[in-house]
């Protein structure tokens, strides 16, 4: 093999890689949370009474869902501007990317809601519940610890998702990583490092999910 | 000069549909075979075999898919192959497809009970037997559903290629939507299509879901 690896060339930009990680941390987090806002709001109404309401909630999941996530990014920061509406790039990026989470997890909160026994929604019905304090007590917390790893595994596709915003030059580690190579030349060293954060973020996440999991989830359920 | 937006560039997106399905293709089938080995080694009784294919699983579901294209783009040359985006696509794609199905096809080995291994080797079976006549018929059923359901996801990770200067559905439509500045319109045919060939495919896996559900 010819070719002479040097890492050594990018140290200096170190601080530049650093921050592209702080940055793609916000983004995902921003994605997350605002995504979880959506997805809990969408799987409420995909299951309400009310039709109009239902196929609205099933268009925006099945839209979502089946198309890649760089069109509906295309869409929102190069389309969107012709209707007048125009968003900054990192505006863009975290609207296109908590729409997109929020349709996947809108899926697997569904999917918790079905998982909880009719019994449940009737025993809070009897015992003179509200609407909102069934859903809050006797549904959502089992629902959770039900779907909790599935919803943790689509928030961290939602933080390996951020890496596709730098095509629409929203500022975060890939972009960064894509700008220290129009100075440096050096393409495979920078992705490596580039994956290799990527790698360790995803692992500082599930660890963090974990802890979650661990804290708030892991009562016993007889 | 700014192009109309006309029939021929409507068509110049639809001819991006090609490229976009034959790679889905290849990266599936590719994926599926290099993905059946992983299946097998991360099940396999060597420890260390496991070890590697769990290693190589955790890689590719903890980096985004554009990094690996990246790697495959950038590293082939590297070591001596000059290779066209083509291949470098096909190949980051299939290692990708192989880690996902790897994963999947695993569940579903470890989800036929451990009794029917035992049977098997209580009759003489030896791996490969075991492997062929008992376990695989029996797994293959609970991974339909996940399998169909990665199919979708590969078909909309094709997309990425266009970001490295492949010329896909993506691709084709970002170039018709820079030449006629009618953005919303080519990229809204692109997502039209994508989800043409995604949609069914969903439908499918979720019915396969239901079809193939363990009974509990």
């Amino acid at each position: 093999m010819t070719y002479q690896f040097d890492f050594a060339v990018l140290a200096p930009y170190w601080l530049q890689f650093l921050r592209g990680c702080g940055l793609t941390i916000l983004l995902a987090s921003c994605a997350i949370a605002i995504g979880l806002v959506i997805g809990i709001l969408t799987a409420l109404a995909k299951k309400s009474s009310s039709r109009p309401l239902r196929l609205a909630a099933e268009a925006y999941i099945e839209l979502i869902r089946n198309t890649p996530f760089l069109v509906q990014a295309f869409f929102i920061f190069f389309g969107l501007p012709t209707l007048g509406l125009s968003l900054q790039p990192w505006s863009a990026a975290i609207v296109a990317l908590s729409l997109n989470c929020g349709a996947f997890a809108a899926e697997v909160i569904r999917g918790g809601i079905d998982a909880i026994p009719r019994g449940q929604f009737e025993a809070g019905t009897a015992l003179g519940l509200a609407r909102m304090q069934i859903f809050r007590y006797v549904v959502l917390k089992p629902a959770l610890r039900i779907i909790y790893p599935a919803l943790s595994g689509q928030f961290i596709l939602a933080l390996l998702t951020t890496s596709i915003v730098s095509s629409i030059s929203a500022e975060e580690l890939t972009a960064i990583a894509q700008s220290i190579d129009t100075v440096t030349f050096r393409s495979f060293e920078i992705y490596i490092i580039a994956t290799a954060l990527y790698l360790a973020m995803s692992i500082a996440f599930a660890f963090l999910f974990k802890a979650i999991d661990r804290t708030y989830f892991s009562y016993p359920v007889k | 000069m700014i192009r109309s937006f006309g029939v021929s560039e409507a068509l110049a997106i639809l001819s991006g549909i090609q490229s976009t399905v034959v790679l889905s293709l290849i990266a599936f089938i590719g994926g599926g075979l290099v993905g059946l080995a992983v299946a097998l080694m991360r099940t396999s009784d060597l420890a260390p075999l496991r070890r590697a294919a769990g290693l190589y699983i955790d890689f590719f579901q903890g980096t985004p898919l554009l990094m690996q294209l990246f790697l495959v783009f950038y590293g082939l040359p590297v070591f001596g192959l000059r290779v066209n985006a083509w291949v470098a696509v096909t190949i980051g794609l299939t290692l990708h497809a192989s880690a996902f199905l790897g994963e999947i096809w695993r569940g579903g080995i470890q989800a036929v009970p451990k009794g029917q291994t035992e049977a098997a080797i209580a009759l003489g079976l030896g791996y490969t037997h075991r492997m062929i006549h008992v376990v695989v018929p029996q797994g293959a059923r609970l991974c339909m559903a996940p399998t169909v359901g990665f199919l979708v996801q590969l078909i909309k990770g094709t997309s990425l290629a266009a970001i490295i200067g492949f010329v896909e559905l993506s691709r084709s439509a970002q170039i018709i939507a820079s030449t006629t500045y009618k953005p919303l319109l080519a990229y809204g045919l692109a997502a039209i299509i994508y989800f043409i060939l995604c949609f069914p495919l969903s439908r499918l896996s979720a019915s396969f879901e239901r079809r193939f559900a363990v009974k509990t």
